[in-house]
C-alpha cells in the first residue's frame, strides 16, 4: 500500500479558505442560504466552512446534516451492508439556495442520492455542490461540482482519504492510497 | 460494532445475540428522524415484496408493519385467514408457497400455534417475520418496548423491570424477558399464582406475588393485558378481584414515593389491569411504544432485506 500526500497543513487551509470566498462572493449575505454537510465525511468540511463563513461575515447562516443511506441505489446489491448516519436538518429548505458539501466526489452517486434525500424537507430553489476533492474520469453519473478544493487525476484502485485533525488519527490531510 | 444480522429470520429475540438487539435499536433511531420528517417516506425496499400474513387478529401490529413497509417503499399484500382458503383445508406450507410463487420476497406472520415461523422457515427461502406465534414470542414488541424504556432512561442495562398480569398467556412477556435481560437488565414477573408459567425461575426471573413490593423495587412497569379470550378456565374469581389486587392505580404509584415509567403493549382494558388516570399520566409511554412500534418495525425490515 502507497500513500501520495495531496495536500495538507497550511495548503489545505489556504483551500478551505478560496472556497468560503467564493462562497461570499455567489452568497453574498447568505439571506437564503443555507448549508448542508453530507454524511458521513461531508460534515467535518461543511462545520469547518459553516464556522469560518459566520465568523467573517458576522452572519447565522442555517447548517444541517444530511444522510442518505436510505436512498441509495446499491442496497442489497452490495456486498457491506449500509450503516445510516444521524440526518439533523432543523430546518425546511424550501424556495432556499442550497450548499451541499461533501469531501471527496468520486462517482456522483451519494450526490444523486442526496439530492432525492433533500426532497423530505422541501423544494430547493438552487442546489450547489461544493467539495474539496474533484476525481476526474470517474463519475457514473452526469453530476460536477459547483466548487472545488483540489482536482485530483484517480484510478479506480485508488482511494482518496481526507482526515482531519479533530479526529483520532490527527492531521489535516488528503491524501492519495494506492491498494496494490 | 456489528453491521448486519447474525439471523436471516425474526423468529424470536431467544436466538437473536445482544449485538443484533443493540444493531436494530440504533438503527431505528434514524428510522425514528424519518418518521419525523415532513416527508416520512424512504425509497429503501422498492425492489422488495413483503407479505403480511395474519392467521390470528391483530389491528396494531398488522398497521405498524404495514406502515413500516410503506415508509420503506416496500410492495405490501395482505392476507388474512378468515376470508382465505386457509377455511378450505390448504397446509400452513401450501398457502405460504402459494405467496411464494408469486415472487414475495418477505413474510411477516402472525400464526396461532407457537413455532409455526420456525417450522416455516425451515421449508421457504424468504425472510420471515414472527409478528406473534401463539403464546410463544412476539419479537418485535419485546424490541419496541426496549427501544422506549431506553429512549426514557438513557440505557436498559441494570434497570429493574417488572412484567405484571397474564404472564401464562403471554407472548409479550417471554419475548421482553429475554431481550430485556439480553440488554443487561433485571426481570421480576408478577401475577397471580395462576397466571404464572410454574417453571418461569428457570429464566432466572425473579417472581413477585404483591404488586406493591413489585412496583416498590422496579424503574419501569410492563403492564399486560389480561386476554379475555384465553380464560376459557378461570384464573382468577373476577375482574374487579384481580383489578383490585393486581391493577395499576394511581393510590398504588401515588404510595411508592418515586416515579416508575409505567408501559402496557395494548390495547388497555381500562379499570382492570390499569386506571385511566395512570394510563393517560405522563410517565406512561404507553403511546410512544405505538411510535416507536414503527421505527423498530422498519428497522428490523430493513435489515432483513440485506440477510440474503
Amino acid at each position: 500500500m502507497q500513500t501520495r500526500i495531496i495536500l495538507e497543513g497550511e495548503r489545505l487551509s489556504i483551500t478551505v479558505r478560496r472556497l468560503c470566498e467564493q462562497l461570499i462572493e455567489n452568497h453574498g449575505q447568505f439571506a437564503d442560504s443555507c448549508i448542508l454537510g453530507l454524511q458521513p465525511r461531508g460534515p467535518q468540511l461543511a462545520r469547518r466552512i459553516h464556522q469560518r463563513l459566520q465568523e467573517q461575515t458576522g452572519l447565522s447562516i442555517p447548517y444541517g446534516e444530511l444522510d442518505a443511506t436510505f436512498f441509495r441505489d446499491d442496497f442489497r446489491r452490495r456486498e457491506k451492508p449500509l450503516r445510516a448516519n444521524t440526518t439533523h436538518v432543523p430546518f425546511i429548505i424550501e424556495d432556499k439556495r442550497v450548499i451541499l458539501i461533501d469531501d471527496v466526489l468520486y462517482t456522483g452517486r451519494s450526490v444523486r442520492a442526496a439530492l432525492d434525500a433533500m426532497t423530505a424537507f422541501g423544494r430547493p430553489r438552487e442546489v450547489e455542490l461544493l467539495v474539496l476533492i474533484n476525481r476526474l474520469y470517474s463519475r457514473e453519473l452526469p453530476i460536477e461540482p459547483t466548487y472545488v478544493g483540489s482536482h485530483v487525476n484517480t484510478i479506480s484502485s485508488q482511494k482518496v482519504l481526507v482526515e482531519w485533525q479533530d479526529e483520532p488519527a490527527g492531521e489535516n490531510r488528503v491524501s492519495l492510497i494506492e491498494n496494490a | 460494532m456489528t453491521q448486519h444480522l447474525s439471523v436471516k429470520h425474526l423468529l424470536g429475540i431467544k436466538n437473536l445475540s445482544a449485538d443484533d438487539i443493540r444493531l436494530i435499536l440504533d438503527t431505528a433511531d434514524d428510522f425514528k428522524e424519518v418518521i419525523n420528517r415532513p416527508i416520512k417516506k424512504v425509497p429503501s425496499l422498492r425492489d422488495i415484496t413483503v407479505a403480511n400474513v395474519f392467521f390470528e387478529n391483530s389491528t396494531r401490529t398488522r398497521l405498524s408493519f404495514e406502515l413500516a413497509q410503506k415508509r420503506l417503499s416496500a410492495d405490501v399484500v395482505n392476507f388474512s385467514a378468515s376470508n382465505s382458503s386457509v377455511k378450505k383445508g390448504e397446509t400452513l406450507l401450501d398457502t405460504v408457497n402459494n405467496i411464494l410463487s408469486m415472487k414475495v420476497d418477505m413474510i411477516v406472520m402472525r400464526h396461532s400455534s407457537p413455532g409455526a415461523p420456525h417450522f416455516l422457515s425451515r421449508h421457504i427461502k424468504a425472510n420471515i417475520v414472527n409478528a406473534g406465534d401463539g403464546t410463544h414470542e412476539h419479537p418485535t414488541q419485546a424490541l419496541l418496548d426496549a427501544y422506549s424504556i431506553r429512549e426514557r432512561l438513557g440505557e436498559v442495562g441494570g434497570k429493574k423491570v417488572v412484567i405484571i398480569g397474564d404472564i401464562l398467556h403471554s407472548r409479550v412477556a417471554l419475548s421482553n424477558i429475554f431481550c430485556l435481560q439480553k440488554l443487561g437488565a433485571e426481570v421480576m414477573v408478577c401475577g397471580p399464582n395462576t397466571l404464572l408459567p410454574r417453571y418461569i425461575r428457570e429464566l432466572g426471573v425473579q417472581v413477585e406475588l404483591d404488586v406493591d413490593r413489585a412496583l416498590q423495587w422496579c424503574d419501569v412497569a410492563n403492564v399486560l393485558r389480561i386476554q379475555m379470550e384465553r380464560q376459557q378456565a378461570r384464573y382468577f374469581p373476577s375482574l374487579r378481584e384481580y383489578s383490585l389486587y393486581f391493577g395499576l392505580t394511581k393510590e398504588r404509584l401515588q404510595r411508592l414515593g418515586k416515579e416508575i415509567v409505567v408501559m402496557h403493549p395494548g390495547p388497555i382494558n381500562r379499570g382492570v389491569e390499569i386506571s385511566s388516570d395512570v394510563a393517560d399520566a405522563p410517565n406512561a409511554i404507553i403511546l410512544d411504544q405505538v411510535e416507536n412500534g414503527v421505527a423498530v418495525r422498519m428497522a428490523v425490515l430493513y435489515l432483513l432485506a440485506q440477510q440474503q
